[in-house]
């Protein structure tokens, strides 16, 4: 649906994007309980890149990455965020928590603050901003996501797209160096999905690092330079986007791009 | 045939439609009255028995209070001026109100101290209940009342209050000194400096017993309304932050943290109050060391504050498993702290789910100061029972008396679950 409007901007896609590491999993398992989620991940994100990953449910996308800034703890392998090693480290997981933002599918805004007290609640409090610069920020990032005149207004009062978009200007407040996305359009209306995937496809001109969990193809289309196709808690395939679409290699991917892109 | 069923399907609306009143008849006083109380046969049968109770009620209080007998020396003169009709016998409050309010051996040229004590009582907690309308800056004052309270109610030498708040402020100079250092450090360095302030202070009050002294009262003389309202209040301000931290400690994922929160409230859950106000009163004498006079009343707003903390710690623990796990995830992902996120995000939320059960622990506490009666402490309910029954004068005046003592309880406690609701009408921000 979203495709014919998002072709446009598939020049997007050709951003350059820096040898710098941003990221990088190495061997990386994890299990709940018993049950292997994640399987011996490998995975190299360099600066600039923005880097769709689908798959079925329950295999593990998501889980991935809350991996990334440890909102899940993983049980063996090395993740590495901006140099800084993940550990049990407490200092060590805030320093990397404040570099990477994260917009969940349910939007977790805070429920008893006002929208631009949820914006400047992190850069105060984390950050040591002074209020009112952390003010003049939150308003410059409200406006980027093209809702300042509901600054005053309470999560309650805005619509899924609305606080989806407050959302990431939150994450945008603590001046992220790499953004993840866990499918951020999977819970509004139809009507909605389109004003979120701008702001994401602007985010993304603006040369962000963005790791993003989505079925939503024509975003990958449009702005992604990888797609990771995830089963069974294991990478199946990873490719630019127009020959994962148009090539798919594995029975698997060929199978799942059949059933989401069927009808 | 056709034609219309497909100009039937087929349909585009050119103009939008305004939005109109309800019909009148959805309105008005004879309306409400008609659904609401005679809506059917059964509802009107209901109507009218409601009402004929409310009648013989009336009829039964109306002439006992419109009779009543507020003048008169003792209970046989109350008799005399009835002579026989139906009327209560008022005089015991006239003449006793305030043995009920103060107890029976608080000096009565001192009353004043007390009362000033209340009045300031309200100016300190109004900021306190009411951050919108009063100014910050009056919560400095609610910080100094819980001392200049103790001045004005024990009296004694300023000097012992002056020294405890001197102790709080150097152990929380020293605590914000060395926190940076890690929080242990910090807390346990705080409470040793005031600890040791308290311990140097008390060979100056010793040695000063006379600076700026009011008349000293002892605890024993204490009573009557005013040991409600003080056991009260101590134990709710208390027991809030108190059962916060075991709440807390109870999610914790350190193990002996957990354990030691979990066996305090299950314990002191499976325990009635009497027993713990009985080992306040008699067994904690054989465990201190003898000599030591550990005020009664220390001894028994501790009991009654671990009590009704364990009690509001499971309410907030009820508010925070309603919580949905996003919140704790988005305030992780933004980098805050573990101290951060329960104090900007997750206990604000969870305490306003918690209001209404945390108001009901701090109605039923403040009801249940009236226990202390029983270990022979003379509070309201102590005096009414005590001295002022027992007294030949006024043997056998019951429902005046307990009228009386339930009506001061009930407009305390009735205004703090007005004041709950209005907080829940305040803290809603869904949709206005």
């Amino acid at each position: 649906m979203a495709d014919t409007t998002l072709a446009k901007d598939a020049t997007a896609a050709q951003m350059k994007i820096s040898e710098e590491v941003a990221i990088s999993i190495e061997g990386m398992n994890k299990w709940f309980g018993t049950f292997h989620v994640l399987r011996d991940i490998d995975l190299t994100v360099y600066n600039g890149e923005r880097i769709v990953v689908c798959g079925p449910s329950g295999s593990g996308k998501s889980t991935l990455i809350r991996c990334i800034n440890a909102l899940e703890e993983h049980q063996t392998g090395k993740i590495t965020v901006d140099g800084t090693v993940l550990s049990s480290d407490l200092t060590n997981i805030d320093r990397i928590r404040s570099e990477v933002g994260m917009v969940f599918q349910h939007f977790n805004l805070f429920p008893h603050l006002t929208i631009l007290e949820n914006c400047t609640l992190a850069p105060i409090w984390v950050r040591k901003t002074p209020k009112r610069e952390a003010e003049e920020m939150a308003m410059h990032f409200l406006e980027k996501v093209k809702i300042p005149e509901q600054a005053d207004k309470y999560p309650g009062q805005l619509s899924g797209g609305q606080q989806q978009r407050v959302a990431i200007a939150r994450s945008l407040c603590m001046r992220p160096r790499i953004m993840l996305f866990d499918e951020p359009t999977s819970a509004l209306d139809p009507e909605m999905i389109k004003e979120v995937l701008d702001t994401m496809i602007e985010l993304a001109e603006e040369g962000m690092t963005m790791l993003c969990v989505t079925h939503e193809m024509g975003f990958a289309q449009a702005v992604a330079n990888r797609v990771i196709f995830m089963d069974q808690g294991q990478i199946v395939e990873q490719n630019e986007p127009k020959e994962f679409f148009t090539n798919p290699k594995s029975e698997r991917t060929k199978l799942f791009l059949s059933q989401i892109l069927g009808h | 045939m056709s034609d219309t069923h497909a100009q039937s399907v087929a349909f585009m609306r050119d103009t939008m439609l305004p939005e109109a009143p309800p019909p009148e008849s959805e309105a008005g006083v004879v309306r409400w009255i008609r659904s609401n109380l005679f809506s059917g046969w059964f509802n009107t049968i209901l109507t009218i028995t409601s009402l004929y109770c409310l009648y013989l009620f009336l009829a039964a209080v109306g002439p006992w209070l419109v009779n009543g007998v507020w003048d008169a020396a003792d209970i046989r003169e109350c008799r005399e001026k009835l002579q026989g009709a139906t009327g209560g016998c008022f005089a015991v409050i006239a003449e006793r109100w305030p043995q009920m309010i103060f107890g029976f051996k608080y000096p009565s040229e001192i009353y004043w101290r007390p009362a000033v004590a209340f009045i300031l009582l309200l100016v300190a907690i109004a900021p306190v209940l009411f951050s919108k309308v009063f100014p910050a800056r009056m919560l400095y004052f609610s910080a100094l009342y819980p001392f200049l309270a103790y001045y004005l109610i024990w009296g004694g030498t300023i000097l012992i209050p002056v020294i405890a708040l001197l102790g709080f402020a150097v152990g929380y100079f020293v605590y914000a000194r060395q926190v940076y250092r890690s929080f242990a450090v910090g807390l346990f360095g705080g409470i040793a400096a005031a600890v040791a302030t308290w311990f140097i202070g008390g060979f100056i009050t010793a040695a000063l017993p006379e600076f700026l002294a009011l008349r000293e009262v002892a605890s024993r003389d204490i009573g009557g309304f005013m040991l409600n309202l003080i056991l009260g209040t101590v134990c709710v301000s208390l027991s809030l932050p108190l059962g916060i931290l075991l709440a807390l400690g109870r999610q914790s994922e350190m193990p002996v943290v957990k354990g030691i929160c979990v066996v305090f409230i299950e314990f002191i859950r499976g325990v009635p109050l009497i027993t713990l106000l009985f080992v306040a009163n008699v067994v904690l004498a054989y465990f201190l060391p003898p000599g030591t006079n550990f005020d009664l009343i220390v001894r028994v707003i501790i009991m009654i504050t671990m009590f009704a903390s364990a009690y509001i710690a499971e309410v907030i623990r009820g508010g925070l498993a309603a919580l949905p796990k996003g919140q704790y995830e988005a305030a992780n992902a933004l980098g805050l702290d573990y101290p951060q996120a329960m104090r900007l995000i997750i206990l604000p939320q969870a305490l306003k789910i918690s209001i209404p059960g945390i108001v009901n622990v701090a109605v039923g506490l403040f009801k249940d100061t009236t226990l202390v009666s029983i270990i022979s402490m003379f509070d309201l309910v102590g005096m009414v029972r005590g001295p002022i029954l027992s007294s030949s004068d006024w043997n056998g005046v019951y429902w005046e008396l307990f009228g009386f003592a339930g009506l001061l309880f009930f407009v305390v406690c009735y205004g703090i679950s007005q004041y709950s609701q209005w907080l829940e009408r305040q803290l809603r921000t869904d949709h206005r």
